[in-house]
Protein backbone atom coordinates (compact mmCIF):
# COMPACT_ATOMS: atom_id res chain seq x y z
CA UNK A 1 0.00 0.00 0.00
CA UNK A 2 2.62 2.16 1.31
CA UNK A 3 4.72 1.27 -1.68
CA UNK A 4 2.21 2.13 -4.05
CA UNK A 5 1.25 5.35 -2.80
CA UNK A 6 4.80 6.62 -2.93
CA UNK A 7 5.08 5.21 -6.70
CA UNK A 8 1.95 7.24 -7.43
CA UNK A 9 3.91 10.25 -6.32
CA UNK A 10 6.73 9.65 -7.75
CA UNK A 11 5.11 8.97 -11.09
CA UNK A 12 2.43 12.39 -10.23
CA UNK A 13 5.56 14.08 -9.67
CA UNK A 14 7.11 13.50 -12.96
CA UNK A 15 4.24 15.33 -14.33
CA UNK A 16 4.22 18.20 -12.45
CA UNK A 17 7.65 19.13 -12.87
CA UNK A 18 8.32 17.42 -16.58
CA UNK A 19 5.18 18.21 -18.31
CA UNK A 20 4.32 21.60 -19.34
CA UNK A 21 1.72 22.49 -22.45
CA UNK A 22 3.24 23.48 -25.87
CA UNK A 23 1.43 26.80 -25.22
CA UNK A 24 3.11 27.15 -21.93
CA UNK A 25 6.32 26.05 -23.24
CA UNK A 26 6.08 28.42 -26.20
CA UNK A 27 5.17 31.91 -24.28
CA UNK A 28 6.79 30.84 -21.42
CA UNK A 29 3.51 32.13 -19.35
CA UNK A 30 4.60 30.53 -16.24
CA UNK A 31 6.57 34.03 -15.33
CA UNK A 32 5.77 37.39 -14.50
CA UNK A 33 6.32 40.15 -17.48
CA UNK A 34 6.83 42.73 -15.31
CA UNK A 35 9.15 40.95 -13.04
CA UNK A 36 11.08 39.25 -15.70
CA UNK A 37 11.76 42.73 -17.13
CA UNK A 38 13.15 44.33 -13.89
CA UNK A 39 15.43 40.99 -13.69
CA UNK A 40 16.78 41.20 -17.40
CA UNK A 41 16.89 45.21 -17.97
CA UNK A 42 19.24 48.15 -16.62
CA UNK A 43 19.26 51.76 -17.72
CA UNK A 44 22.76 53.41 -18.61
CA UNK A 45 23.16 57.28 -18.56
CA UNK A 46 24.62 57.58 -22.29
CA UNK A 47 22.93 57.79 -25.78
CA UNK A 48 25.49 56.63 -28.17
CA UNK A 49 23.38 53.31 -29.08
CA UNK A 50 26.03 52.30 -31.19
CA UNK A 51 28.65 52.32 -28.96
CA UNK A 52 26.37 50.52 -26.27
CA UNK A 53 26.22 47.88 -28.89
CA UNK A 54 30.01 47.91 -29.60
CA UNK A 55 30.34 47.05 -25.88
CA UNK A 56 27.61 44.32 -25.60
CA UNK A 57 29.49 42.76 -28.17
CA UNK A 58 32.31 43.19 -26.72
CA UNK A 59 31.49 41.76 -23.46
CA UNK A 60 29.98 38.68 -24.66
CA UNK A 61 32.96 38.12 -26.24
CA UNK A 62 34.72 38.52 -22.97
CA UNK A 63 32.07 35.60 -21.68
CA UNK A 64 33.21 33.22 -24.12
CA UNK A 65 29.75 33.83 -26.43
CA UNK A 66 29.93 33.71 -30.25
CA UNK A 67 28.03 36.65 -32.01
CA UNK A 68 25.56 35.34 -33.97
CA UNK A 69 23.85 38.17 -35.55
CA UNK A 70 24.13 42.05 -34.75
CA UNK A 71 21.48 44.92 -36.32
CA UNK A 72 22.31 48.39 -35.07
CA UNK A 73 19.10 49.87 -36.85
CA UNK A 74 17.06 47.63 -34.26
CA UNK A 75 19.20 47.85 -31.68
CA UNK A 76 19.86 44.20 -31.07
CA UNK A 77 22.46 41.52 -30.73
CA UNK A 78 22.38 37.27 -30.40
CA UNK A 79 25.24 35.31 -29.30
CA UNK A 80 26.10 31.57 -27.98
CA UNK A 81 28.58 30.57 -25.50
CA UNK A 82 29.55 26.11 -26.04
CA UNK A 83 31.10 25.00 -22.74
CA UNK A 84 29.80 21.75 -22.59
CA UNK A 85 26.65 23.50 -22.03
CA UNK A 86 24.51 25.86 -24.58
CA UNK A 87 23.71 29.22 -23.33
CA UNK A 88 21.64 31.36 -25.76
CA UNK A 89 21.64 35.32 -25.06
CA UNK A 90 20.09 38.10 -27.04
CA UNK A 91 20.60 41.86 -25.95
CA UNK A 92 18.29 44.77 -27.21
CA UNK A 93 19.41 47.76 -26.80
CA UNK A 94 16.90 51.16 -27.31
CA UNK A 95 16.48 55.10 -26.01
CA UNK A 96 14.92 55.64 -23.16
CA UNK A 97 13.53 59.12 -22.75
CA UNK A 98 16.61 62.05 -23.87
CA UNK A 99 19.37 60.81 -21.90
CA UNK A 100 19.61 56.91 -21.50
CA UNK A 101 19.76 53.33 -22.85
CA UNK A 102 17.46 50.41 -22.23
CA UNK A 103 19.87 47.56 -22.42
CA UNK A 104 17.66 44.35 -22.21
CA UNK A 105 19.34 40.67 -22.35
CA UNK A 106 17.51 37.31 -22.30
CA UNK A 107 18.69 34.09 -22.14
CA UNK A 108 18.18 30.20 -22.33
CA UNK A 109 20.34 28.11 -20.72
CA UNK A 110 20.31 24.62 -22.59
CA UNK A 111 16.21 23.83 -23.26
CA UNK A 112 15.09 26.00 -20.25
CA UNK A 113 15.06 29.87 -19.95
CA UNK A 114 17.19 31.92 -17.68
CA UNK A 115 14.82 33.30 -15.04
CA UNK A 116 17.18 33.51 -12.35
CA UNK A 117 18.60 36.80 -11.21
CA UNK A 118 22.04 36.48 -10.64
CA UNK A 119 23.41 35.32 -14.61
CA UNK A 120 21.64 38.42 -15.32
CA UNK A 121 23.18 40.79 -12.27
CA UNK A 122 26.74 38.95 -13.01
CA UNK A 123 26.30 39.50 -17.17
CA UNK A 124 25.45 43.59 -15.87
CA UNK A 125 28.05 43.64 -13.87
CA UNK A 126 30.73 42.53 -16.72
CA UNK A 127 29.02 45.06 -18.97
CA UNK A 128 29.31 47.68 -16.30
CA UNK A 129 33.13 47.60 -16.08
CA UNK A 130 33.01 47.59 -19.75
CA UNK A 131 30.77 50.40 -20.01
CA UNK A 132 32.91 52.31 -17.62
CA UNK A 133 29.09 53.64 -16.55
CA UNK A 134 26.70 52.59 -13.54
CA UNK A 135 23.76 49.98 -15.02
CA UNK A 136 20.51 51.60 -12.87
CA UNK A 137 17.58 49.56 -12.18
CA UNK A 138 15.35 50.35 -14.72
CA UNK A 139 12.24 50.70 -12.58
CA UNK B 1 14.24 -1.39 -0.20
CA UNK B 2 10.64 0.82 1.21
CA UNK B 3 13.12 3.60 3.06
CA UNK B 4 14.89 4.16 -0.18
CA UNK B 5 11.59 5.28 -2.16
CA UNK B 6 11.04 8.97 -0.41
CA UNK B 7 14.88 9.31 -1.78
CA UNK B 8 14.12 8.20 -4.93
CA UNK B 9 11.44 10.71 -5.49
CA UNK B 10 13.20 13.79 -4.14
CA UNK B 11 16.00 12.34 -6.69
CA UNK B 12 13.78 12.12 -9.35
CA UNK B 13 12.63 15.81 -8.46
CA UNK B 14 15.96 16.90 -8.18
CA UNK B 15 17.19 15.41 -11.31
CA UNK B 16 14.09 16.71 -13.50
CA UNK B 17 13.65 20.06 -11.91
CA UNK B 18 17.52 21.84 -11.34
CA UNK B 19 19.00 21.84 -14.26
CA UNK B 20 20.27 24.82 -13.41
CA UNK B 21 22.95 27.52 -15.23
CA UNK B 22 26.55 26.75 -14.00
CA UNK B 23 27.31 30.10 -11.49
CA UNK B 24 30.07 31.25 -13.60
CA UNK B 25 28.25 31.17 -17.16
CA UNK B 26 27.56 34.32 -17.53
CA UNK B 27 30.58 36.02 -15.15
CA UNK B 28 33.96 36.79 -16.26
CA UNK B 29 36.14 34.29 -15.82
CA UNK B 30 40.31 35.15 -14.40
CA UNK B 31 41.25 33.80 -18.05
CA UNK B 32 39.14 36.14 -19.79
CA UNK B 33 41.76 38.86 -20.70
CA UNK B 34 44.46 36.53 -21.60
CA UNK B 35 42.16 35.20 -23.95
CA UNK B 36 40.99 38.40 -25.36
CA UNK B 37 44.93 39.30 -26.05
CA UNK B 38 44.86 36.06 -27.86
CA UNK B 39 42.09 36.84 -29.71
CA UNK B 40 42.97 40.12 -30.65
CA UNK B 41 45.27 41.88 -33.19
CA UNK B 42 45.32 45.39 -34.02
CA UNK B 43 45.81 46.73 -37.36
CA UNK B 44 47.03 50.58 -38.07
CA UNK B 45 44.33 51.77 -40.13
CA UNK B 46 40.61 53.75 -39.89
CA UNK B 47 39.53 51.67 -42.51
CA UNK B 48 37.05 49.61 -40.90
CA UNK B 49 35.09 48.00 -43.73
CA UNK B 50 38.31 47.30 -45.45
CA UNK B 51 39.36 45.49 -42.63
CA UNK B 52 35.96 43.37 -42.32
CA UNK B 53 36.23 42.77 -46.13
CA UNK B 54 39.35 41.32 -45.86
CA UNK B 55 38.09 39.18 -43.03
CA UNK B 56 34.93 37.85 -44.97
CA UNK B 57 37.94 36.77 -48.18
CA UNK B 58 39.48 35.04 -45.30
CA UNK B 59 36.95 33.26 -44.05
CA UNK B 60 36.14 31.94 -47.71
CA UNK B 61 39.53 30.69 -47.93
CA UNK B 62 38.92 28.85 -44.83
CA UNK B 63 35.85 27.52 -46.65
CA UNK B 64 33.37 29.02 -44.26
CA UNK B 65 30.44 30.57 -45.28
CA UNK B 66 29.12 33.83 -44.09
CA UNK B 67 25.86 33.42 -41.77
CA UNK B 68 25.06 36.93 -40.67
CA UNK B 69 26.81 40.11 -41.01
CA UNK B 70 26.37 43.92 -39.70
CA UNK B 71 29.36 46.35 -41.03
CA UNK B 72 27.77 49.28 -38.61
CA UNK B 73 28.71 47.26 -36.12
CA UNK B 74 31.87 45.53 -37.27
CA UNK B 75 30.34 41.86 -37.11
CA UNK B 76 30.97 38.88 -39.37
CA UNK B 77 29.48 35.79 -38.05
CA UNK B 78 30.19 32.16 -40.26
CA UNK B 79 29.87 28.43 -40.10
CA UNK B 80 30.88 25.14 -41.99
CA UNK B 81 30.18 21.56 -41.39
CA UNK B 82 33.03 19.33 -41.71
CA UNK B 83 33.95 15.32 -40.83
CA UNK B 84 34.83 14.45 -37.35
CA UNK B 85 36.01 11.63 -37.77
CA UNK B 86 39.41 10.38 -36.00
CA UNK B 87 41.12 7.50 -36.45
CA UNK B 88 42.71 6.79 -32.97
CA UNK B 89 38.74 6.66 -32.12
CA UNK B 90 37.66 4.77 -35.01
CA UNK B 91 40.18 1.97 -33.76
CA UNK B 92 39.19 2.29 -30.01
CA UNK B 93 35.57 1.96 -31.12
CA UNK B 94 36.22 -0.86 -33.26
CA UNK B 95 38.30 -2.94 -30.14
CA UNK B 96 35.68 -2.28 -27.72
CA UNK B 97 32.60 -3.42 -29.77
CA UNK B 98 35.11 -6.52 -30.50
CA UNK B 99 35.33 -7.44 -26.98
CA UNK B 100 32.15 -6.16 -26.02
CA UNK B 101 30.28 -7.34 -28.85
CA UNK B 102 27.94 -3.93 -29.02
CA UNK B 103 28.25 -1.19 -31.54
CA UNK B 104 30.17 2.00 -29.86
CA UNK B 105 29.33 4.83 -31.46
CA UNK B 106 32.17 7.47 -33.14
CA UNK B 107 32.49 11.15 -33.72
CA UNK B 108 30.93 11.73 -37.23
CA UNK B 109 30.57 15.59 -37.66
CA UNK B 110 31.01 18.62 -36.33
CA UNK B 111 29.22 22.49 -36.91
CA UNK B 112 32.30 25.04 -36.73
CA UNK B 113 31.23 28.34 -35.98
CA UNK B 114 33.12 31.88 -36.12
CA UNK B 115 32.95 35.24 -35.30
CA UNK B 116 35.01 38.54 -36.27
CA UNK B 117 34.42 41.73 -34.29
CA UNK B 118 35.76 44.86 -35.39
CA UNK B 119 35.98 48.14 -33.51
CA UNK B 120 37.99 51.49 -33.61
CA UNK B 121 40.52 51.97 -31.11
CA UNK B 122 43.27 54.45 -29.98
CA UNK B 123 43.00 57.86 -28.85
CA UNK B 124 41.53 59.11 -32.15
CA UNK B 125 40.74 55.42 -33.67
CA UNK B 126 43.96 55.57 -35.58
CA UNK B 127 43.94 51.02 -35.52
CA UNK B 128 41.44 48.66 -35.92
CA UNK B 129 41.07 45.84 -33.39
CA UNK B 130 40.21 42.46 -34.98
CA UNK B 131 39.00 39.57 -32.34
CA UNK B 132 37.54 36.33 -33.64
CA UNK B 133 36.00 33.56 -31.71
CA UNK B 134 35.64 29.76 -32.51
CA UNK B 135 33.37 27.39 -31.02
CA UNK B 136 32.48 23.62 -32.36
CA UNK B 137 29.54 21.24 -31.54
CA UNK B 138 30.38 17.71 -32.15
CA UNK B 139 27.75 15.18 -33.51
CA UNK B 140 28.58 11.07 -32.95
CA UNK B 141 27.54 8.15 -35.29
CA UNK B 142 24.22 7.86 -33.32
CA UNK B 143 23.58 11.90 -34.12
CA UNK B 144 24.12 13.11 -30.02
CA UNK B 145 25.91 15.95 -29.65
CA UNK B 146 29.69 14.73 -27.74
CA UNK B 147 31.44 17.77 -27.80
CA UNK B 148 30.38 21.66 -27.88
CA UNK B 149 33.15 23.98 -26.67
CA UNK B 150 34.90 27.19 -27.49
CA UNK B 151 38.54 26.44 -29.38
CA UNK B 152 41.47 27.74 -27.23
CA UNK B 153 44.22 26.63 -28.99
CA UNK B 154 46.39 29.50 -28.82
CA UNK B 155 47.92 28.40 -32.49
CA UNK B 156 44.52 28.05 -34.24
CA UNK B 157 44.28 32.02 -33.14
CA UNK B 158 48.02 32.66 -34.50
CA UNK B 159 48.13 31.10 -37.61
CA UNK B 160 44.30 32.95 -37.96
CA UNK B 161 46.16 36.28 -37.93
CA UNK B 162 48.58 35.27 -40.36
CA UNK B 163 46.32 34.63 -42.60
CA UNK B 164 44.13 37.61 -41.68
CA UNK B 165 47.55 39.63 -42.57
CA UNK B 166 48.05 38.05 -45.79
CA UNK B 167 43.80 38.55 -46.90
CA UNK B 168 44.52 42.53 -45.38
CA UNK B 169 47.56 42.31 -48.29
CA UNK B 170 45.99 40.38 -50.98
CA UNK B 171 42.46 42.48 -51.04
CA UNK B 172 44.98 45.57 -50.91
CA UNK B 173 46.10 44.16 -54.15
CA UNK B 174 42.90 43.27 -55.48
CA UNK B 175 43.39 39.30 -55.99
Amino acid sequence: MKFKSVLFLIIFSLFVVGCASTQQRLLDSDSSQVQLRSIQTRAFDTTDKEKTLRTVIATLQDLEFVIDKADLTLGTVSATKLKSYAVRITVTVRPRGETQLLVRANAQYNLEPITDPQPYQQFFAALEKAMFLTAHQAD
Amino acid sequence: MRRFLPLLLIGTLIVIGCRTIPKDALSLSPESFAQRQMQTRKYETKDEAKILAACAGLFQDMGFNLDESETKLGVISASKMRSAVSAGQQVGAALLTILTRTSHPTDKQQKMRVSIITRPVGEHGEYISVRVTFQRIVWNTHNQVTKSESLADPQIYQEFFDKLSKSIFLEAQAI
